[in-house]
């Protein structure tokens, strides 16, 4: 058999997450993800993993992500000259999703922004979070303080049962709704809490100081509804929510448009709004948004059993090349194979059918709308 | 001894010198992760020693199952192909991928023997 994808041990030290001895104590196999020792997988594996999310509750630790905060009174005016999202309008304790674009209209990380009291709180990508720091200090650290926080660690408890788990240890956590957020105590910590995940399930990020983290994963996991989850279900349960992951279904080389992200541009920032454009690459997203792009990104579902992975080519009846996969695996929940990729625009249209190029043999998949398996937050 | 093992994880048993059956190790289901796709060779088809015989995939990889001898395909294990887990669960038994008429017996006797394998995986 050829090498299953085990990452090869790379030459730099590895970063551990504040809950690494939990990890090994909990049998995890640890893989190098954005320069840390992640757990892709615990003993019970990927796939009882996966359905632990979406029947009861899983945590996954995502400390790797970045946390920043913007500090001052021009914080979310000082932002908008970086993301084509309406921060200005967000309200104390509302999160969004967004991204930062560079002057092609490309996509150099997405994030999501939560408007607290004291200041705008940034979740960012591990693999981007070096770069994003740069960015916001060399591009807004005048009109705002730029403040990194390796002093926290993050947990994600998602899945259908995760309120029941957290609001047992702080019952203040069941009135929020989808995308919002506050400060709760939680086994002895001050944690800001958002009802958000990566998921498609109901579920909570929890920012915790790192010195509390491993008490609180203990105090979780000791809940009858939560089991520990690595970063391989995290990967099939966003697949089958239809979320992008960053480094693969989009990069600097795509645009919100292409990628189906425009939802996420509110009015406000779009040409004809009161605060248009002004971010990178405004000119070539407003002409897209008008426009439309020259590719898109699509979910695909095969009609045979083979997984189509990232990379794989798609062709359309004549054998010619209409795009590739970015994303893809055997679907755990829907229990077929899954996918993300960018199609020409004139093939892309729902209901279609394209082929994939696996080994030499050519599968049929069918364009469908995302979510494969259904959103299920708390709104 | 009827039970040899390749360098790549996987293990070739002589029951008799009709067939032999084929198969993946322990160790490989273990760092595949959750088998959900397999792709068997064609019964009937004559395959080379070293040559890709079948792809096994997890949710996260895919990997080429090798011919660990020279043969003819005889058989595949079409429960497997119903029931991918069975790789994970069973891999020495029921899970079994094909079966295949040694051409050259040579070869099986140069493949690993139990404890030359268990020193192999030692080493990882």
């Amino acid at each position: 058999m050829s090498a299953a994808a085990s990452s090869p041990t790379p030459s730099t030290e590895l970063h551990h997450t504040p809950l690494h001895e939990l990890h090994l104590e909990l049998g995890a196999r640890m893989v190098p993800f954005a320069g840390y020792a992640m757990p892709v997988q615990y003993p019970a594996g990927i796939l009882a993993e996966h359905r632990q999310c979406r029947e009861s509750a899983a945590l996954f630790d995502v400390s790797h992500m970045g946390q920043v905060r913007l500090v001052g009174s021009d914080a979310a005016a000082a932002l908008e000259s970086l993301v084509p999202v309406d921060v200005q309008g967000l309200s104390l304790g509302r999160q969004r999703y967004a991204f930062f674009t560079n002057a092609a209209g490309g996509l150099l990380d997405d994030l999501m922004i939560t408007r607290r009291a004291e200041d705008l709180f940034l979740v960012v990508n591990a693999g981007c979070k070096d770069a994003d720091l740069r960015h916001l200090t060399a591009q807004i650290g005048h009109r705002c303080q730029v403040i990194a926080q390796p002093e926290l660690a993050l947990l994600a408890l998602q899945g259908p049962k995760a309120v029941d788990a957290l609001a047992r240890i702080n019952a203040g956590v069941a009135s929020l709704t989808f995308m919002t957020g506050g400060w709760f105590a939680l086994a002895g910590a001050e944690c800001f809490v958002t009802r958000s995940g990566y998921t498609g399930e109901d579920g909570f990020e929890i920012s915790v100081p790192a010195t509390h983290a491993i008490a609180l994963a203990r105090t979780l996991l000791a809940q009858p509804e939560v089991q520990a989850a690595g970063l391989g279900a995290r990967d099939t349960l966003r697949l089958e929510a239809g979320l992008c992951l960053y480094g693969h279904d989009i990069d600097a080389t795509t645009t919100p448009v292409e990628a189906g992200l425009t939802w996420a541009i509110q009015k406000v920032r779009r040409e004809g709004g009161e605060r248009h454009g002004g971010y990178p690459g405004a000119q070539v997203i407003d002409s897209q948004l008008a426009q439309g792009a020259a590719r898109r990104r699509v979910g695909l579902v095969g009609l045979e059993r083979a997984p189509v992975r990232e990379g794989t080519v798609l062709v359309d009846a004549h054998g010619h090349k209409v795009g590739s996969v970015t994303s893809g695996t055997l679907g755990p929940s829907v229990n077929q194979p899954i996918a993300m990729g960018y199609l020409a625009a004139n093939h892309a249209v729902p209901g279609g059918e394209v082929y994939a190029e696996v080994r030499g043999k050519r599968l049929p998949m069918r364009i469908t709308p995302m979510p494969f398996a259904p959103h299920r937050y708390r709104r | 001894m009827t039970t040899m093992f390749t360098p790549d994880h996987e293990w070739i048993n002589i029951e008799d010198h009709e067939a032999a059956v084929v198969g993946i190790t322990l160790h490989a289901q273990d760092a595949l992760g959750d088998v959900v796709f397999v792709d068997l060779p064609e019964v009937g088809r004559t395959y080379k020693k070293g040559e890709i015989a079948g792809v096994v995939e997890s949710v996260k990889a895919a990997a080429d199952i090798y011919m660990p001898v020279d043969g003819e395909v005889v058989e595949v294990n079409e429960d497997l192909r119903n029931d991918p887990s069975l790789a994970n669960s069973d891999p020495m038994g029921n899970g079994w991928f094909f079966k295949v008429h040694v051409s050259n017996l040579a070869q099986f006797e140069e493949l690993m023997d139990p404890p030359g394998y268990d020193a192999l995986l030692k080493t990882l």
